[in-house]
């Protein structure tokens, strides 16, 4: 891994590009990620940083959250997380990672938890097709069969059921870097990224051929 | 959101002229054909509006060698060169889908004055 930000997502609009092309983007809010803690080769075996992204009010850490926190010497975060960057071993308590880690140009996988859909049938949940709406018919949304009865006399493994859906991590790889302002600490994403708006997000660079 | 919107703000052309559904207008379109650049013209009637801010969008009908056809653009394209109101419109409606059905002196729309 070489680069990696904690981000939030802000929703989704389009822009224009230089040939006046029309492209859906998502807008992220990158950074700035500080960090809070280094794992070094000699300590803990591996080079890591651990990162905090969104502050929040000393009150609203327990105890030894305040100790991890003061230690580093900087305010309570919401969410922590750790990379394995590539100039971990470079980088000390208090830096801050910020947007500009990724350029326009750029691909990279976005991880986020995906959008709860409640307990959903086996059509939505894994696109299975459906019964006859008429004609007598009285199986419109069902799961159909399960198996043999007598052969395997069992329903296998992983029969794909009604269920819970969504809630769950999920990566979109490959993911174009539209633009990138610093400034602002704004990162636009070709397409959509999983999750609401406002929730957390991890943009690693891909690890896919497109680098 | 306001994050959001203000990327499609700036975006946003001020130097298009006020366009109404039933309007007749040239739209002036930029065409990239390799490396050369030129500009083609499209007129018609605006037959509809959608959506709003950075999405804004506009259809216009023409007839064109007996056949009807429908080109959808951006408002806020940078592909659009400049577009000329021709002719303002005089209709009751926010959506001239009933244009598509009539065919000759029955397919037009009356001038606003």
């Amino acid at each position: 891994m070489q680069k990696a930000i904690l981000a939030k997502k802000l929703g989704m609009t389009q822009i224009f590009d230089e040939v006046g092309r029309l492209i859906p983007v998502t807008v992220v809010e990158a950074g700035p990620n500080t960090v809070i803690q280094k794992k070094t080769a000699e300590n803990d075996g591996y080079d890591a940083v651990q990162v905090g992204f969104v502050d929040i009010k000393e009150s609203r850490a327990n105890k030894p959250q305040q100790g991890h926190f003061s230690k580093a010497g900087v305010s309570p975060k919401k969410y922590l997380k750790e990379f394995r960057l590539e100039n971990a071993a470079q980088m000390n308590v208090g830096d801050e990672i910020k947007a500009d880690v990724f350029a326009e140009g750029d691909f990279v996988d976005v991880t986020g938890i995906s959008k709860g859909k409640g307990f959903a049938g086996t059509i939505k949940r894994w696109g299975t097709g459906r019964g006859p709406t008429s004609h007598g018919s009285k199986y419109h949304r069902g799961p159909g069969a399960m198996q043999g009865a007598s052969n395997p006399g069992r329903v296998l493994k992983g029969k794909r059921l009604p269920g819970r859906m969504g809630g769950t991590k999920v990566t979109v790889q490959n993911l174009r870097v539209v633009k990138v302002d610093a400034e602002r600490n704004l990162i636009l994403v070709k397409g959509g990224v999983p999750g609401p708006k406002n929730g957390l997000l991890i943009i690693k660079n891909t690890v896919k051929g497109r680098r | 959101m306001d994050i959001v919107k203000s990327i499609g703000q700036e975006q946003l052309r001020d130097d298009l002229p006020q366009l109404n559904v039933g309007d007749t207008v040239k739209v002036y379109v930029k065409v990239k054909e390799g490396t050369r650049e030129r500009i083609q013209m499209f007129e018609g009637t605006i037959i509809q509006k959608k959506h709003g801010g950075i999405n804004e969008t506009f259809t216009v009908r023409r007839l064109s060698y007996g056949v009807g056809v429908e080109r959808t653009f951006p408002v806020n394209s940078p592909n659009i060169d400049r577009i000329e109101v021709s002719r303002k419109g005089k209709v009751r409606r926010a959506k001239l889908f009933y244009l598509r059905d009539r065919v000759g002196k029955a397919a037009k729309v009356k001038e606003r004055l």
